[in-house]
């Protein structure tokens, strides 16, 4: 599993790397998507991949620390999930005015040559 | 700390925040009342903001911590008042009271929702001073981030969506470096608490360290972004120069965010004790003597009026960059003096260029136009008594009294408080260095030669200002827009006449920083709410 899951990650990063670094606005956002994927998948892994094990501990009972997994990534994945949707939202917003006023989807705001 | 005062530390968060949630409901017309509640907001922050500050002064203990929700420090978030976050907490409402003094001649019609955007950038800025922990840090990066996006586009027009563009995309990219250098930090000690991870950087095996540093990194990566280190400053001239002016005013403390996040991270963990001592210094040290040297070049070679201030950032950015690189008490105390008076006259050249540049700016169609569109349809009706002299030499004497102050400020000529800042950088780097070294002498004549090239690009600038020819009309100050660009610089006066004590302030605060034993078992040993001192 450690193998799938870095392999994804890698493959998340190297294609939202290479298009953050494309021309055209729409190829940026992606980008910015497929990173922010692989980061969210990063902090999930950082407290090591477990299968079948809960997070969450039941009141009363007696605790075994390893039946458990880390609750704390996937508490900050989902603030992390928040916020990147938010400031990507954010962007597309301003991405389509730049498109509306410069007239072009560089990111330059105009074609190159012209 | 009492326990009413104790409170006080959650105080620069929520009223921010309360007060830009409140204004976010009232209708946009309603301008008038959301400008009186955001004054009154700043100024409350004014004060509480000195309030602490007297607090960890005079204090004992000389750090408050707040425990969010009441739970135990490593487990828990905690806010963290020191010497240094009490200092900046008052540099940052200090400068949101001047920008919004000059917004509210008439910035802040010139597009919606620019009250609760500054109060929200002010929630992050204060957050970020503010916090114990590093994810948390990361969250009020967010917010000070999102809300400068919005405040980066006030007023509209393409250079600033051009402008707005580059940032958001550049700054999506290191918030995302930045939550990967906090995943692998966590990923290896197990703790995101900053007194905590202090201490259990002793305990990491030796095959993870290699992981760990790289987290550290990756960390300072996204934190260098934000100071605007060479090589990775090239969107902030162009944003700080499209965005409005009192906007502007305000992002000079975001730099410093920055370099604050570095500081105290850099410190406390890689301070003099510990065993990675000196961690990156060098990176440090280099980047920032290479940002002052871009940033000098830049200035020489700027034609534009409206980008020098945005080079002056960089090159204080610079400054503060190398200064923290040599990593030593005398040299950060210094640093610290000259952290808030260039921040202080970054801020008021910044709203000074705006007025200057009124009467040619291409930019003031664009305003003109967002205007109607946005703004009241009948103009404010004028008081005589709220212009400052119509007749020519009057405010173009004020202006240029100001521009010659902002020069002096800037290049660190004396009297004025930008030349003591430097002396102290220079003595103290000198003194622990000694005479023989090359790189104290590098770094002085990087920090001198950078001084001249600011002379040389404001003199240039202040003749073609205002002692050309007056081939344009004369800009339309009001007083409520010369009155914050005065506050700021009789506060580098005052630095200026109080030096001793102010430097004295900060001399307390770089012992407290480069010995951090007393943050983290602060930190660490605060007592929960309800069980007084005992534990």
């Amino acid at each position: 599993m450690e193998l799938i899951v870095a392999l994804g990650i890698g493959v998340l990063v190297a294609s939202g790397v290479w298009l953050i670094l494309r021309p055209r606005t729409y190829q940026v956002i992606i980008g910015l998507s497929l990173l922010s994927y692989a980061v969210n998948l990063l902090i999930f892994g950082m407290g090591r991949l477990r299968e079948n094990a809960a997070p969450v501990v039941e009141a009363g009972a007696v605790i075994d620390a390893s039946q458990y997994t880390d609750p704390l990534p996937q508490a900050l994945v989902l603030t992390a999930i928040v916020i990147s949707f938010a400031t990507t939202a954010l962007f597309l917003v301003v991405l389509l005015a730049s498109r509306g006023l410069t007239g072009t989807d560089h990111v330059d705001g105009r074609e190159p040559g012209s | 700390m009492s326990v009413g005062l104790h409170h006080l530390i959650i105080v620069p968060i929520l009223l921010p925040l309360l007060a830009g949630a409140v204004m976010l409901l009232l209708e946009e017309r309603r301008r008038r009342i959301k400008a009186g509640l955001n004054l009154l907001v700043t100024l409350a922050q004014v004060g509480v903001a000195a309030l602490l500050l007297r607090q960890v002064h005079g204090g004992n203990p000389e750090i408050g911590v707040y425990l969010l929700g009441n739970w135990p420090a490593p487990f828990g978030i905690v806010l963290v008042l020191d010497r240094l976050s009490a200092l900046l907490l008052l540099l940052a409402s200090v400068l949101a009271l001047a920008s919004l003094l000059f917004a509210l001649a008439r910035w802040h019609r010139a597009g919606p929702h620019f009250h609760p955007l500054f109060q929200f950038l002010l929630v992050g800025i204060n957050g970020a001073f503010l916090t114990g922990d590093l994810f948390n840090l990361f969250v009020f990066f967010e917010v000070m981030l999102a809300a400068s996006y919005g405040l980066v586009l006030h007023g509209s027009g393409t250079t600033r969506v051009k402008a707005g563009l580059h940032y958001i995309a550049v700054n999506l990219a290191s918030s995302l470096l930045f939550l990967i250098g906090v995943a692998l930090i966590y990923g290896v000690t197990g703790t995101l608490n900053m007194a905590d991870l202090a201490n259990r950087l002793t305990q990491v095996a030796p095959e993870d360290l290699g992981l760990l540093r790289a987290g550290f990194a990756i960390l300072g990566v996204a934190f260098l972004v934000k100071a605007g280190m060479w090589p990775l400053c090239f969107w902030l001239p162009t944003t700080y120069a499209a965005a409005s002016a009192p906007a502007a005013a305000l992002f000079s403390i975001m730099s410093k965010v920055g370099v604050y996040a570095i500081l105290r991270l850099g410190l406390l963990l890689f301070g003099d004790g510990s065993d990675a001592a000196g961690f990156g210094s060098s990176w440090l040290l280099y980047g920032g003597l290479l940002t002052i040297g871009f940033g000098a070049i830049a200035v020489l070679a700027s034609q534009d009026l409206s980008r020098l201030p945005g080079y002056n950032v960089l090159i204080s950015s610079g400054t503060l960059l190398a200064a923290l690189g040599v990593a030593d008490l005398a040299i950060t105390a210094g640093a610290l003096f000259y952290l808030l008076s260039s921040t202080l006259a970054i801020s008021a050249f910044f709203l000074l260029i705006e007025l200057a540049e009124r009467g040619r700016r291409p930019g003031a169609d664009i305003l003109a136009v967002t205007m109607e569109a946005f703004g009241e349809p009948e103009e404010e009706p004028l008081d005589s008594e709220e212009e400052v002299g119509i007749a020519i030499p009057a405010t173009m004497a004020i202006l240029g009294l100001s521009f010659l102050l902002c020069a002096l400020l800037l290049a660190g000529l004396p009297p004025l408080s930008g030349f003591i800042g430097k002396f102290v950088l220079l003595d103290a780097v000198l003194r622990t260095h000694g005479t023989a070294n090359a790189t104290a002498w590098v770094l002085l004549a990087v920090i001198i030669l950078s001084g001249l090239a600011v002379v040389i690009a404001m003199t240039r600038a202040g003749i073609r200002t205002f002692w050309g020819p007056l081939e344009r009309s004369v800009p339309r100050v009001r007083l409520i827009e010369i009155t914050p660009i005065g506050l700021l610089l009789l506060l580098c006066v005052a630095l200026t006449v109080q030096a001793g004590p102010v430097m004295r302030y900060l001399q307390d605060t770089a012992a407290a920083l480069h010995s951090p034993q007393g943050y983290i078992e602060g930190v660490l040993s605060a007592p929960r709410a309800g069980q007084g001192g005992e534990t």
